[in-house]
């Protein structure tokens, strides 16, 4: 996932540095505020030991291994701001002075693994272990889905970066400049390794060191703004959830078909074929819907198609009524999986 | 096998020690790169990085890896162990990547066989893909193996890094030694006492508690590191001594950068 220097454009690298440079910025100022003088060796000590684990061999089951980045367990350790500066750090000490990594494709590293990385991770783990206790096995869990989500955020990234170079950048003949595989291509190639072992790597080093710290070092990763307390208060959340149900009809306002959502029997509809015209540069949708479409569209048909259900006449109702029983099945099916994760820790 | 993970781990920090002491050593020699102003070495070797970067042209590349080999063998730099640290490791991953394009990219066919087609296009994408890789990490490892650490991350404030993020940067380093040395005796002291064959849950745990042990060990030191600092005077606030005086010959080394640069982007659009 380092970039070597070659594979993508010198703009999408200035690019990439634009992006980066406020979040250092601004890591900057937000770990000044909270560690005082402690952040020089904190973070360059939290940066070295990221850079000595990238280089652990981590037996994975099925008899490879891989090395992790270690985002996962600094953005929960650190909290996401230090975590992006310390990974930053890592990678530039590698880049610069042991060659992994690009110099020019340094932006686009550290976007992806140290900012974009972190605050994933982060993300994923407050989500994760909300409402758990400080002992609970499913903070474990939601360690190592923080770097397992992390490293795939950033290895997506990476490949949308790749993918989007032949894009761009050409020759006069056609043949790409930098980085030659387009988006479909680059995506499941790079996701393929990083959804497998990099990926397994990261969880099994994330909620490993989670559980050697809970065991030997509580108050680490207790300490810091990736600690939440157990219970926090969800009265906003629920309030903002209500407005956004309220808001559901606000739906019906757009018109026509959305771009590519078709029916088999749009194709037939005229007003509906000058539709798809005009979304698509005006390149006419054949005449009848493909055959694999059709077959497929009659595989299964929903309880409330097109957002409301066949006994209610007002579309505005029936999207109210679609949106809350979406929300209750996603509540419900939460709270049974709590009620379950509760249990097997008892 | 039960040995296997904790060995190869090992042989990897002692290669990374082992390549520290080699660019240091590399650093010190008397040759052209090295008597070179470190600003006037790290601003003209980037030129010349975005210069390949930018080049449309294999000819121009060409020429760009032909200075950077010119520019190790004037430095004292073994041509052979760029060779094999750089080139065919670069090559190795490079051309992996770009093999598929040969036959991936639609355009002009080649030459056929079965459904097999090679287009003109994409011999030309892998081929500008691994000279690409080849000249920038030529051009970088030179500018690495050539200027001491210190120098080099002085020299950063050239590019206006904040005094702060260079400080940062050289105690990362000098950490990263330090902490590569430690966890190398950690391995090496359990690998001593290991009998048998571990199964895979067991090096697993071998390898993250010993990750865990290392960040307690980190974290200590960092206090400590923060209280010897405070007892020599530390506030919070960092200075850098810059010593840095442009010679003749630096001036003569910014000419030939410049020239250089200007020639590939001439020649390379």
């Amino acid at each position: 996932m380092h970039i070597p220097d070659g594979y993508l454009s010198p703009s999408t690298c200035a690019v990439m540095y634009a992006a980066s440079a406020p979040c250092w910025w601004a890591a900057l100022r937000q770990t000044r505020k909270k560690l005082f003088g402690k952040t020089l060796p904190l973070l360059s000590l939290f940066a070295a030991f990221s850079f000595v684990t990238m280089m652990f061999n981590l037996p994975l089951p099925g008899g490879t291994t891989g090395h992790a980045v270690g985002v996962g367990i600094a953005a929960i350790v650190l909290g996401p701001w230090a975590s992006l500066l310390a990974i930053s750090l890592a990678l530039t000490i590698q880049a610069l002075f042991f060659g992994d990594g690009g110099i020019t494709t340094l932006g686009a590293n550290c976007f992806n693994m140290a900012i974009a990385g972190s605050f994933a991770a982060w993300g994923i783990y407050r989500l994760a272990s909300l409402g758990a206790a400080a002992d609970s096995r499913r903070r474990v869990v939601a360690a190592a889905l923080a770097g397992y989500g992390a490293i795939n955020v950033s290895a997506l990234l990476a490949a949308i970066e790749f993918g989007i170079q032949p894009m761009l950048f050409r020759d006069a003949t056609g043949a790409p400049l930098y980085a030659p595989y387009p988006l479909g291509i680059a995506i499941p190639a790079m996701m393929a390794g990083h959804l497998t072992v990099a990926g397994l790597a990261e969880a099994v080093m994330s909620a490993g060191l989670f559980s050697y710290l809970r065991r030997n070092e509580p108050g680490l990763v207790g300490m810091g703004s990736a600690a939440a307390p157990a219970t926090r208060p969800t009265r906003a959340l629920w309030g903002a959830l209500a407005l956004a149900l309220l808001l559901t009809p606000l739906g019906i306002l757009a018109s026509g078909a959305a771009w590519g959502e078709w029916a088999p029997k749009d194709f037939a509809d005229t007003a509906t074929r000058a539709q798809i015209a005009a979304a698509s540069g005006q390149a006419s949708a054949p005449v009848a819907a493909p055959t694999g479409l059709e077959k497929m569209a009659a595989l299964w048909t929903a309880p409330m198609p097109a957002y409301a259900p066949r006994f209610v006449k007002s579309a505005s109702f029936g999207y109210l009524l679609s949106a809350m029983f979406g929300v209750g099945l996603i509540v419900a099916v939460m709270w049974l999986a709590e009620r379950v994760t509760r249990k097997s820790e008892r | 096998m039960s040995a296997g993970v904790v060995a190869k781990t090992v042989r990897g920090f002692t290669g990374a020690l082992a390549q520290t002491l080699v660019q240091e050593e590399q650093a010190q020699r008397h040759g052209v790169l090295q008597s070179v102003d470190a600003r006037v070495k790290l601003v003209g070797m980037l030129a010349l990085v975005v210069t390949a970067a930018l080049s449309h042209k294999l000819a121009v590349m060409g020429a760009l890896f032909g200075l950077g080999v010119a520019l190790a063998a004037a430095s004292q730099v073994s041509l052979w162990s760029l060779a094999k640290r750089v080139w065919l490791v670069a090559f190795g991953f490079t051309f992996m990547i770009a093999a598929p394009a040969i036959f991936l990219t639609p355009g002009v066919a080649v030459w056929r066989s079965g459904g097999l087609v090679v287009t003109a296009q994409g011999l030309r994408t892998a081929a500008l893909l691994i000279a690409r890789v080849e000249t920038a990490v030529t051009l970088s490892t030179l500018l690495v193996l050539t200027t001491p650490w210190m120098h080099l991350l002085k020299a950063l404030r050239t590019l206006k890094i904040p005094v702060e993020v260079i400080a940062l940067l050289a105690m990362t380093h000098r950490y990263v030694v330090l902490l590569m040395e430690t966890a190398n005796a950690m391995f090496e002291a359990r690998q001593s006492r290991m009998v048998g064959r571990l199964s895979g849950g067991e090096q697993r745990r071998l390898m993250v508690n010993t990750g865990g042990v290392l960040m307690s060990k980190t974290l200590e030191m960092g206090n400590q590191v923060f209280l010897a600092m405070q007892a020599r005077g530390f506030r919070g606030e960092v200075y850098l001594l810059t010593d840095f005086r442009l010679r003749g010959r630096d001036w003569v080394a910014m000419g030939g950068f410049a020239t250089a640069v200007a020639m590939a982007a001439m020649a390379g659009r």
